[in-house]
């Protein structure tokens, strides 16, 4: 396809250097009653063709991390601290012109809602065009091909006949296919997709991922997946990233962290997911809610729910450590002894 | 079907028995309009010729994707819409002969609870409304004993809604419809708002008090595993019929319908069976024109002839109603469990 990488995906080995590295991001909003911290200390990295599911309760901060890397923070949010880099070039200090063209070019944006990425007034081949050309030269004849090629690539039926079609005759799902074809049409090397299938249908939402996961694949792209669906996660993410209350807490293999999570919260968060075939009386159960930006406890954030705490949790706030291709923010995982 | 539905569930205590339910909705353009673009009336056909029974204390829940009908039955069923046509029996209470009570709790409890009022008159209004306690101390007292019993304080009742989070809410408009004292609870996605953590306690919530009081729920959520979870029996809808229902188990492990069996074989699964997904094909058709004859057939593999000309009725097999042809002639091919149940399946 034109002007698309062809790159078949490249394994995603330990060794292969960084697409996008994340350093101590800090995410502020200031406030009259004091400056809210939205992202706090997150670190973590994407290799080529890699997809890192992002999960954590609403307001975590998972989509002000998102924002935050392809350059969208609305004012007064701003990056406080800390660095963001693609390609090992820091992105997070360009200006507004020098962004928007890395936006679309390298990095691609999947929303939610599907109707906020599409201007109602134009058809879905005039913004492919347009996107196509702002980032890559073609001529309009070339673009307009490119453009067909992409709705063919995910799955328009009639694709011909529905390229001159307006969103509004898109039903839902078919929507949210058009988004993505525009956010993969430059051939970025990142896509960022914040809940990309929340608002489809479960039976919609198989046809998204798995699109997604074979356009990744294919074209070699690394994709951030936030999302609230932990069976989303574990079907298509390579790595999975918990965020509570703007900190990143755990981070490691989808499968891995499923299966045996390490940090409290995560360990409750699968417990609290019923699975079908799994009989039992009552869920596993967080009390308590996530505390509010303006009323993050000292220490561990998640202390006054966690049943592990100790003195410790109240008074010092744990970072994230290592211990090969896992990471963990809890004073019970010090030193790598595992506890359980 | 539904003579021979009665005679299988005969014996038991019936809450609701639901025959031939109906709703269409007409949204034609107005008169003149129809007139000048010579366009004819254009009726939703939101729920259509819809049986079933929900037995005393079970949890009926009803799925299906976007647009089949769900909460237009709910809505029916607790008699904020009004049928088109079929009827709905509804049990007794006790042996008092007095009507049921259903109250229903919605997906959005911020938008159902009036942001105006204080939490402790939010709750207290059911119980003006069935006069149940004779004066305003005992009331101030209820609604304390309601607000401790879905996991909030008696002193949250001075409150106002916004100073809760979205579970808080939710438990708010639980107590709220205990305290009518209902019988059946018709809940319309109650957690599907909510964080995954905020809905186990929801959950963990509404089955004890299942367990306490005796309630039937009529439970409805897109999300298959809350329904595994909570269900004694699934309905699965299609552009506003019911295409299957079953116990749980025997719709999770044993699906018939080839609808049934996509919607099943497109869940995500943290189970981790290694089994890749397999996406349904094609979407919803509009229930404006649904398909004639068996309105899956246009994404049916097992379509023929005989589907796309006539209704197919719901059937007894082997446990569960199905209507579908093809499950009636015998050619619909069995399936490998799709979900392995705890050591019952393999
Ligand atoms: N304009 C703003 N001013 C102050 N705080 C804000 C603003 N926008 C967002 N926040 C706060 O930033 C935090 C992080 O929000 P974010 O949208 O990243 O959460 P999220 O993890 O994506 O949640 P969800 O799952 O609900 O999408 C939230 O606590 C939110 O209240
Ligand atoms: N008041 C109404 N007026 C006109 N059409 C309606 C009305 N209520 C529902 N409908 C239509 O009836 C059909 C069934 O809607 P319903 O809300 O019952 O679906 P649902 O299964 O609850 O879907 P969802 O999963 O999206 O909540 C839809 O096509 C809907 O547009
Ligand atoms: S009736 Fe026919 S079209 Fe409908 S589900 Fe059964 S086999 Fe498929
Ligand atoms: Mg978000
Ligand atoms: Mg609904």
């Amino acid at each position: 396809m034109n002007g698309m990488e062809n790159n078949v995906a490249a394994p995603v080995a330990d060794t292969a250097p960084a697409l996008l590295e994340v350093r101590s991001l800090r995410v502020e909003f200031p406030t009259r009653r004091g400056t809210l911290v939205a992202v706090d200390d997150v670190s973590f990295s994407l290799r080529a063709g890699e997809i890192l599911g992002v999960v954590g309760e609403s307001g975590a901060g998972k989509s002000m991390t998102g924002t935050a890397i392809i350059g969208l923070l609305e004012p007064p949010g701003r990056i406080a601290g800390g660095e963001i880099l693609l390609e090992g070039r820091r992105i997070d200090n360009l200006d507004y012109e020098r962004m928007r063209r890395i936006r679309g070019k390298e990095i691609g944006a999947i929303f939610q809602d599907p109707l906020t990425s599409l201007n109602p007034l134009y058809t879905v081949g005039r913004q492919l065009v347009e996107t196509i050309r702002t980032h890559l030269t073609m001529t309009e004849a070339q673009a307009r091909r490119h453009a067909l090629d992409m709705l063919k690539e995910v799955g328009i039926p009639a694709a011909e006949e529905r390229i001159d079609h307006y969103p509004h005759q898109f039903s839902g799902g078919m929507r949210q296919r058009v988004v993505i074809a525009l956010a993969l049409c430059a051939g970025p090397k990142l896509v960022i997709a914040d809940e990309p299938t929340t608002a489809l249908d479960v039976s919609i939402q198989a046809q998204i991922i798995t699109l997604l996961k074979r356009l990744c694949r294919d074209h070699g792209t690394a994709v951030m997946l936030v999302t609230h669906d932990m069976g989303v996660i574990a079907e298509a993410a390579d790595r999975v990233a918990v965020m509570y209350a703007g900190r990143l807490v755990e981070i490691g293999p989808a499968q891995a962290v499923i299966r045996d999570a390490h940090h409290p919260y995560t360990r409750g968060l699968m417990g609290s997911i019923p699975t079908i075939g799994r009989d039992v009386e009552r869920l596993e159960q967080i009390d308590g809610s996530m505390p509010r930006l303006d009323a993050i406890p000292p220490g561990c954030a998640f202390n006054p729910r966690c049943r592990q705490r100790f003195g410790r949790c109240e008074r010092e706030k744990p970072s994230l450590i290592g211990q090969g291709d896992r990471a963990v923010a809890c004073w019970l995982h010090e030193q790598g002894e595992g506890a359980s | 079907m539904s003579e021979d539905l009665n005679r299988e569930r005969d014996g038991e205590a019936f809450v609701l028995r639901v025959e031939g339910l109906t709703r269409y909705f007409d949204v034609s353009p107005p008169w003149l309009n129809r007139v000048i673009e010579r366009t004819g009336k254009r009726i939703v056909r939101a729920v259509d010729g819809v049986d079933f029974a929900i037995r005393k204390g079970e949890t009926f829940s009803l799925v299906g994707e976007s647009g089949c009908g769900k909460s237009t039955v709910a809505r029916l069923i607790s008699g904020l819409y009004e049928p088109s046509a079929g009827a709905m029996h509804f049990g007794r209470r006790g042996d008092s002969g007095e009507k049921l009570r259903v109250q229903m709790i919605f997906q959005d409890p911020y938008a159902s609870l009036n942001p105006r009022w204080r939490v402790a008159d939010i709750v207290a209004e059911p119980i003006r409304v069935y006069n149940l306690c004779p004066d305003a101390a005992s009331r101030r007292r209820r609604v304390g004993e309601l607000l401790e019993q879905v996991g909030l304080s008696a002193s949250d009742g001075e409150k106002f809604p916004h100073e809760f989070s979205g579970g808080q809410r939710q438990r708010i408009s639980i107590a709220r419809a205990l305290a009518g004292e209902p019988d059946f609870l018709v809940c319309d996605e109650p957690t599907s708002a909510l964080d995954v953590s905020v809905q186990a306690q929801i959950l963990n919530l509404m089955k004890d008090l299942q367990r306490e009081y005796g309630l039937t729920y009529l439970f409805i959520s897109h999300d298959l595993a809350v329904v595994y979870h909570i269900s004694t029996t699934v309905g699965v809808m299609y552009l506003g019929r019911l295409v299957e229902w079953a116990e749980k188990k025997t719709l999770f492990s044993d699906p018939r319908h080839p609808y049934t069996r996509m919607l099943l074989a497109a869940i995500p699964d943290l189970g981790m069976s290694g089994k890749p997904r397999t996406p349904v094909a094609g979407e919803v058709p509009s229930p404006i024109n649904p398909p004639p004859g068996c309105a899956f057939h246009p994404r049916c593999p097992f379509a023929e002839e005989r589907c796309r000309r006539e209704v197919p009725q719901m059937r007894s097999v082997g446990g569960r109603y199905v209507s579908c042809h093809g499950v009636e002639e015998g050619r619909i091919p069995d399936e490998d469990a799709l979900v392995p149940m705890n050591g019952e399946r393999q």
